[in-house]
């Protein structure tokens, strides 16, 4: 008797639970599942040293794949955001130095790479919205073009960022690692964000763009903005990543970008737009990152783990859309 | 329209002449630009559009087009088809087909059979997904992409491995009949496989009628996810023979072989007139388009611009081009 209430209180939980308003329950899931298994198999690993260590990895690809996802939710898709990457890292790294690598050197570079990924992100919204490109082939070229220009500016990587910088981005400020205050003022940021009418107008342009523009919404000015705040937050991501690694490297972005549509849709949002949330994404990124840790740890022989960590993204991939078709 | 001679006709089409209408015929554009790079990097080089320099301009269409026409097939299907694993599924096939033949001319039919039956067998993988799962096809392909990538590491241990025959190589990179390579042929083949099966047989009107209205053709009575998944299988075949072209032409077999292939094979078919949005467009189309691809990276590589220089003249080109082509429809209220 107490067993049968028992499961439907716990049924009646899932059907309160409503998925098509909070698709990104199913990826914090995962998440809190994946650490678990990631503790159980090494418990250094739920130490805070380690988390925050874990932190500071995966926070490049967690800004990334918010900055995507606001692309995404308007039916649109940036393949651009390794190149801007690119670019943002070596012109920052370049303007510090020649500055001298001062504080007010670290300043301008840290606004001036900021504006560079606004620029970028502008140019992208304008040939999508404007001059009505389709979404993947134009961001595409336009990838090739930020990277061609990071190549310009530093042909080899190794040119090293001034101390100060990526000595601060390790270090501890009031007690508490530097890139949890970073990951603080992103949380503000996507939570002020999802306040804003901006997000829901974003929404109608992604679930059905010919009713939001009928209905009067400014809809090439909210693509254009979605892609400007995926530039920003690409920029921002590349400034994480000089802090990291502490030099310009003009082709670091390469490799992230399909992990970025990866983690958007591993977060519970809809590649065809309308349906989704930047605070899914963050712990899609995370989930991304879990899962290579988790394969490691496991123990699984070297040479396979590539395999295997590809076949859980891809069921995970597979169960995340189909979750949130529910 | 009896008493209507031709000499009339012409004079009435040529009264309301638009020359933009002429632009947007479909193999106008990529046709016309070809002429154009030709011309523009014969100016540049001298013997930049020799006879001999085009068939081996040619040879490197036919490698890109091969892998194109999959793809070309999986995009007019439409619901956002697209196949980001070919470049995976080339570098996959190179290896088993590198690994078959190990330099043996007498094991290039095993290893194309072997290649292409793991393309396939990875095609159909991906259909099922889309279509049986329902995951959107960037997001499957996008995933298997990772497994086949995976698959490759854990079979080669990152180390190069397998060779090309003597006769492979030879077959793909030296003339065999009025010093034309045998992999044109092959293409030409391929050119008209496709254009019969687009045009000649009932699988290829119903491609158009799932990529143009899929509801329509559900209920007009076609089984679209068997479709689809013959598609995707399609695309996963023609990725594993282009992989078996490929080792003929490198010589040898690595693990990223493939990926240059992969964005490639999709804009070339955006650059052959068919829309990302399916429906419309020719594989004829995607032969130029693919031409044409190989034309502008040749001729920036001829010009001797450094790295950059090149990709941010490629790029650029690329969104250049883009406004001559299928753009998203005009918002009208």
């Amino acid at each position: 008797m107490t067993r049968g209430a028992g499961i439907s209180a716990f049924s009646a939980f899932f059907r309160r639970v409503d998925l098509a308003r909070r698709p990104y329950l199913p990826a914090i899931a995962v998440t809190l599942l994946l650490f678990s298994l990631n503790g159980f198999l090494q418990p250094k690993t739920l130490r805070p040293v380690a988390i925050a260590a874990d932190i500071s990895t995966y926070l490049p690809m967690i800004l990334l794949a918010v900055g995507q996802t606001y692309v995404v939710l308007a039916s649109d898709i940036d393949l651009s955001v390794g190149g801007i990457i690119s670019l943002v890292n070596v012109v920052t790294v370049s303007v510090m130095t020649a500055l001298g690598g001062s504080h007010g050197a670290i300043m301008a570079g840290i606004l001036v790479g900021m504006l560079v990924g606004i620029v970028c992100g502008a140019f992208n919204g304008f040939c999508v919205a404007v001059l009505r490109f389709q979404p993947i082939v134009s961001t595409f070229a336009s990838g090739i073009v930020f990277a061609g220009i990071a190549l310009w500016v530093l042909p080899q990587a190794g040119l090293a960022a001034p101390d100060a910088y990526w000595e601060t981005y390790g270090d501890n400020l009031i007690g508490i690692p530097f890139v949890l205050w970073i990951l603080a003022a992103m949380a503000v940021t996507v939570a002020l964000i999802a306040k804003l009418v901006f997000s829901r107008s974003l929404l109608a342009v992604g679930g059905n763009i010919q009713s939001a523009y009928q209905s009067g919404l400014p809809v090439p000015g909210l693509r254009i903005s979605a892609f400007i705040l995926c530039g920003l937050f690409s920029a921002i991501a590349a400034l994480c990543l000089i802090g990291d690694t502490a030099s310009g490297d003009p082709l670091l972005g390469a490799k992230m970008t399909l992990g970025s549509v990866a983690a958007v849709v591993l977060g519970g949002t809809a590649l065809s737009g309308g349906r989704g949330n930047p605070l899914g994404s963050i712990f899609g990124a995370v989930i991304l990152g879990l899962i290579g840790s988790v394969v490691f740890f496991a123990g699984v022989p070297f040479e396979y783990q590539n395999l295997v960590q590809g076949l859980i993204v891809l069921a995970a991939l597979a169960g995340g859309v189909t979750i949130a078709r529910r | 329209m009896a008493g209507v001679s031709s000499k009339e006709v012409i004079a009435g089409a040529r009264s309301k002449f638009d020359p933009t209408a002429l632009l947007r015929l479909p193999m106008v554009i990529p046709c016309l630009l070809i002429v154009i790079l030709l011309i523009l990097g014969e100016t540049a080089s001298p013997g930049f559009a020799s006879p001999g320099q085009i068939v081996k301009l040619l040879t490197l269409a036919a490698l890109l087009g091969t892998v194109a026409a999959g793809q070309n097939l999986v995009i007019l299907g439409g619901r956002e088809g697209i196949d980001l694993s070919v470049g995976a599924i080339i570098s996959f096939g190179a290896v088993i087909a590198g690994n078959i033949m190990q330099g043996a001319n007498s094991m290039v039919a095993p290893a194309l059979l072997g290649a292409a039956g793991a393309g396939l067998g990875i095609g159909i993988l991906n259909g099922i997904g889309v279509t049986i799962l329902r995951i959107p096809p960037l997001v499957m392909t996008l995933g298997m992409l990772g497994v086949v990538q995976g698959a490759l590491v854990a079979m080669t241990r990152g180390i190069p491995s397998g060779n090309a025959a003597p006769a492979l190589s030879d077959f793909i990179t030296q003339p065999v009949l009025a010093g034309i390579p045998g992999i044109l042929f092959v293409w030409i083949g391929v050119g008209f496989f496709m254009a019969w099966l687009l045009s000649r047989t009932a699988f290829g009107y119903r491609i158009y009628a799932i990529g143009t209205n899929e509801r329509a053709a559900r209920l007009s009575g076609v089984s679209v996810w068997r479709m689809r998944i013959g598609l995707f299988g399609l695309s996963g075949f023609f990725a594993g023979l282009t992989s078996v072209f490929v080792l003929g032409y490198t010589g040898n077999s690595f693990i990223g072989v493939g990926d240059q292939y992969m964005l490639p094979s999709i804009i070339a078919v955006v650059l052959g007139g068919t829309p990302l949005s399916g429906g419309q467009g020719s594989y004829t189309g995607t032969m130029a388009g693919a031409f044409l691809l190989v034309i502008l990276q040749s001729i920036l590589i001829t010009l001797q611009m450094e790295e950059f220089g090149r990709q941010i003249v490629f790029g650029v080109t690329l969104l250049v081009l883009m406004l001559f082509y299928g753009r998203q429809l005009r918002l009208r209220v």
